[in-house]
């Protein structure tokens, strides 16, 4: 499994969590993820095969993105409602600059990434400077964006057909001689940068310290304001690069969809332990929760249960994963 | 003078008590609450209860009020036992508690507030505004209270909820009324307004106890005083025949005084931190002090004195509204807490779980937090090699006791959770600590241990503030003691005038009454230097 080479490397780190519970949890996770695993290809014989493994992982890619970031949000105590519609928006202005302005590709996608950062950093300045709640700053810019999305698009799709190689930046295959989807390659590569940031750097570090006590932090000397802007900023890109990979997957940027992909995307960072009242969590984990929902999806689908049913059982999952991580926090 | 005095009335008063209480101990986890405390408050009497911080009071109340249960003693309402298990049954037996913090909703109109869960109804489930509002009116009409039942309590001016808090208490036809400090937020006149009040109410054959730190007000509405310290009784005298410095006198107590005191009184060091005129829109008002190199400089004065402020203003926690801080003969701008440690000022909160501690997080990320940025990363990627050394090098020096550096600080005791605290600000190079109550929450022992760092950190040079409740722990250390009342400073003294009687002299005093000169204040003559331009402090 992909996700077990990101696993070792980051538990060979000691991050600023005590890494015996981060561990805990995770194995927690990953243990549930195997079990899972197990009963749906015992369930089903199309479940266990490396075409469907790859399947599996490419439909993490845009959800595992958004998650990725907004895991930093979350461990700082906040949350992030506007991914969803954000990264519609992303797609329709990576459009707007590789189609109807026609920037090259090497400008273009970095350009549609840094416009989620830009989201990101209006989210940031309206939490932190006007000391508006995330909840609601964060919701009215979902809003905003999904609004943006339909005006700058005059609500139609933003086909990238003559944009030459852009739908490789998802389904083309990088690495030579397997089939191996790039996205999920760029999934990982933003894991393993989120990873080592939240880990090993100051930004990481603040990211918890202000999660676990955001006034103790200040009166540390920090300026909470400023780093919990670069928090959101930061996030942001991460909208912007689900914005790209949406688009690419579909050739197209459609604006009016987006909504919902936050919760999905909430609801894996919730599986893969971190606390939504801040100060822990790991993109580990993030990435497991998101391998989580896509996995219990597709096995779903493979056993032919409807759509429907799917959610509820999702929703069931988060219950009982947030429940035992409560259980476990009692214990110690 | 023990004395079972008449009242000041001087009226024959039934010889059983409204309320006794006798012999009550109560103990919580490592601390003797109350011992043996005895109380008796007679029909048509205000009882006043003084005490230091600390002496007892509020557990007294929570007893009262049924909160807790007493370990052994007994309560008697006029004549029966009495042993509340709650609030609520305290007040169906005739008990009503003002609590210092009003207990309000702001949100809710006068009468929603005073008949809240009993609210008169119709058809068991509808609310009857009118038949509320009605009962409300006559309540206020007959306290003679100027209150509209319709108004918004949030509107209202403290005083004013003052008065509401005070009618939800009578409204349970209360027979003993308990006032903790209720004129904490009023003015003059509005303190007159209420002890007129109180001394209406009592004629209808209550009783009121009113605890109070002021004094003047003390011996203006109550027939007797009780004086409690330290969790024992001590003494009840008649109000009309006792000083205040007598009542003082026992509040303190004569043991503990004169027998450890700083060493080395340092008057000839440089002064680093000059602060002058400091105001908050809250509460500060005029506040000058000089902090010297090397001195730990004690803030002593009642609960609400504004202590906490001036730290909190000085390091920019709050914010002030006017006033100049020189550092080190610089014009010093703070304007929040990065400033001030930028600047070397550190500050350590009474509040260590809320304000000082990232309890979840390891001792190591404690201690290196503040300093993360400056000294251990390296182009923003943490050196976790060197903030691992950096921390156990405190652990030793300070001798923290955990197993390591990577014990989660929520494990570690209350001692050491503060030594912690003062490691991370080392770690930052602060040479101005601000203590807020360094001990406070830390078992005998380990206040010790807190004693030596301090005095071993001045010693250094390090220069600090104490804020202390504990009159002991300042004499002990403070080379020199700031005063407050009230939001302001009324006197500084050296640490040979300073005992627990003169600092309890100025603490109770209302600084209008005895504005202090400068040279009362401890201050130095202003320096030639402090006219030149305001520079910009701090280091980029």
């Amino acid at each position: 499994m992909t996700a077990t080479k990101v696993s070792a490397r980051e538990s060979a780190q000691t991050g600023l969590v005590t890494v015996a519970k981060g561990r805990l949890q995770q194995l927690l996770a990953f243990a549930s993820l195997i079990v899972i695993s197990a009963f749906f290809s015992v369930a089903s014989p199309y479940f266990f095969s490396y075409d469907n493994f790859t399947a599996i992982l490419f439909s993490t890619v845009v959800i595992g993105t958004l998650a990725i970031g907004t895991t930093f949000v979350i461990i700082a105590g906040g949350i992030d409602l506007s991914i969803g519609t954000g990264m519609a928006l992303c797609a329709v202005m990576s459009g707007v600059f590789l189609v109807d302005i026609g920037l090259p590709l090497a400008l273009g996608v970095p350009a549609a990434i840094l416009f989620g950062g830009l989201i990101g950093l209006v989210n940031g300045f309206n939490v932190a400077v006007l000391k508006i709640p995330p909840f609601i700053a964060t919701l009215a810019m979902m809003l905003v964006a999904q609004g943006l999305a339909l005006v700058l698009s005059d609500s139609a799709p933003i086909y990238f057909t003559d944009v030459a190689g852009y739908t490789d930046i998802s389904t083309g295959n990088l690495l030579p001689g397997v089939r191996f989807p790039n996205a999920v390659l760029v999934l990982l590569g933003a894991a393993l940068v989120a990873a080592v940031l939240l880990t090993k750097t100051v930004l990481g570090r603040y990211t918890y310290s202000i999660g676990s006590n955001e006034e103790a932090t200040a009166l540390s000397g920090i300026n909470v304001r400023r780093w919990k802007i670069a928090i959101y900023a930061f996030a942001g890109l991460f909208i912007g690069l689900a914005g790209v990979m949406i688009s690419a997957r579909l050739g197209s940027a459609q604006p009016a969809t987006g909504m919902g992909y936050e919760l999905q995307a909430i609801a894996a960072v919730v599986i893969g332990g971190t606390s939504l009242s801040g100060g822990k969590g790991s993109i580990v984990g993030t990435l497991i929760g998101a391998l989580i929902i896509s996995v219990l999806n597709n096995g779903l689908q493979i056993m032919s249960i409807p759509q429907e049913w799917q959610n509820v059982i999702l929703g069931c999952v988060i219950l009982v994963a947030v429940y035992t991580d409560m259980i476990r926090k009692k214990e110690t | 003078m023990l004395t079972t005095t008449s009242t000041a009335a001087g009226a024959t008063r039934s010889p059983v008590p409204l309320l006794e209480v006798e012999g009550v101990h109560k103990s919580f986890p490592g601390v003797r609450a109350l011992t043996d405390m005895r109380l008796d408050l007679y029909e048509g009497e205000v009882l006043a209860l003084v005490g230091e911080n600390g002496a007892g009071k509020s557990t007294l109340m929570k007893l009262l009020s049924g909160i807790h249960d007493a370990d052994a003693g007994r309560f008697r309402l006029a004549g029966e036992p009495f042993a509340p298990d709650g609030p609520r049954a305290a007040l169906a037996s005739g008990i009503s508690i003002i609590h210092q913090e009003l207990n309000l909703m702001p949100h809710l109109t006068v009468a929603q507030n005073v008949f809240i869960g009993r609210e008169p109804r119709r058809w068991r489930v509808l609310l009857d505004e009118r038949e509320l509002n009605a009962r409300t009116r006559k309540l206020i009409d007959s306290l003679g209270l100027p209150l509209d039942p319709t108004a918004v309590v949030g509107d209202l001016t403290v005083a004013h909820q003052q008065m509401v808090e005070i009618a939800r208490a009578l409204s349970y036809d209360a027979k003993v009324l308990i006032m903790d400090e209720p004129t904490a937020a009023l003015n003059d006149a509005e303190v007159a307004t209420l002890h007129d009040l109180i001394r209406r109410y009592v004629r209808t054959g209550t009783g009121v106890i009113y605890i109070s730190h002021r004094m003047d007000e003390i011996r203006a509405i109550s027939d007797r005083v009780t004086v409690i310290r330290d969790g024992e009784y001590v003494d009840t005298v008649d109000s009309a025949t006792t000083t205040t410095d007598e009542i003082i006198a026992r509040m303190v107590g004569r043991t503990l005084a004169a027998d450890a005191r700083p060493r080395d009184v340092r008057p000839d060091r440089e002064t680093v931190l000059r602060v002058r005129g400091l105001c908050t829109r809250s509460l500060l008002k005029d506040v000058s002090f000089d902090l010297r190199q090397g001195e730990i400089l004690g803030f002593a004065g009642l609960m609400g004195a504004g202590r906490t402020e001036v730290a909190r203003a000085l390091v920019g926690a709050d914010r002030s509204t006017a006033g100049e801080v020189t550092l080190r003969g610089e014009r010093a701008r703070v304007r929040n807490p990065a400033d001030a440690v930028r600047l070397g000022i550190g500050y350590l909160s009474e509040d260590r779980k809320r304000y000082g501690l990232l309890l979840d997080q390891t001792v190591r990320a404690n201690i290196t937090l503040g300093a993360l940025r400056q000294r251990f990363a390296t182009a923003g990627f943490v050196r976790d090699r060197a903030a691992r050394a950096e921390a156990a090098g405190y652990v030793e020096t300070l001798r923290i006791k955990t197993p390591s550096p990577e014990q989660r600080t929520k494990n570690l005791s209350g001692g050491n959770q503060q030594k912690v605290v003062i490691a991370k600000w080392l770690v930052r190079d602060c040479d101005i600590l601000i203590f807020d109550e360094p001990t406070r929450g830390i078992d005998v022992g380990a206040k010790e241990e807190i004693y030596q760092l301090l005095t071993e950190l001045a010693g250094q040079g390090k220069s600090i503030i104490m804020i202390s409740s504990e009159l002991p722990e300042v004499l002990r250390l403070a080379h020199r003691v700031v005063v407050m009342s009230e939001g302001r400073v009324t006197r500084t003294l050296d640490a040979a005038e300073a005992t627990q009687e003169t600092i309890m002299h100025y603490a109770t005093l209302r600084p209008d009454e005895n504005p202090a000169d400068a040279a009362e204040l401890g201050l130095e003559p202003p320096a030639p230097q402090a006219d030149e331009e305001p520079r910009k402090a701090g280091e980029p």
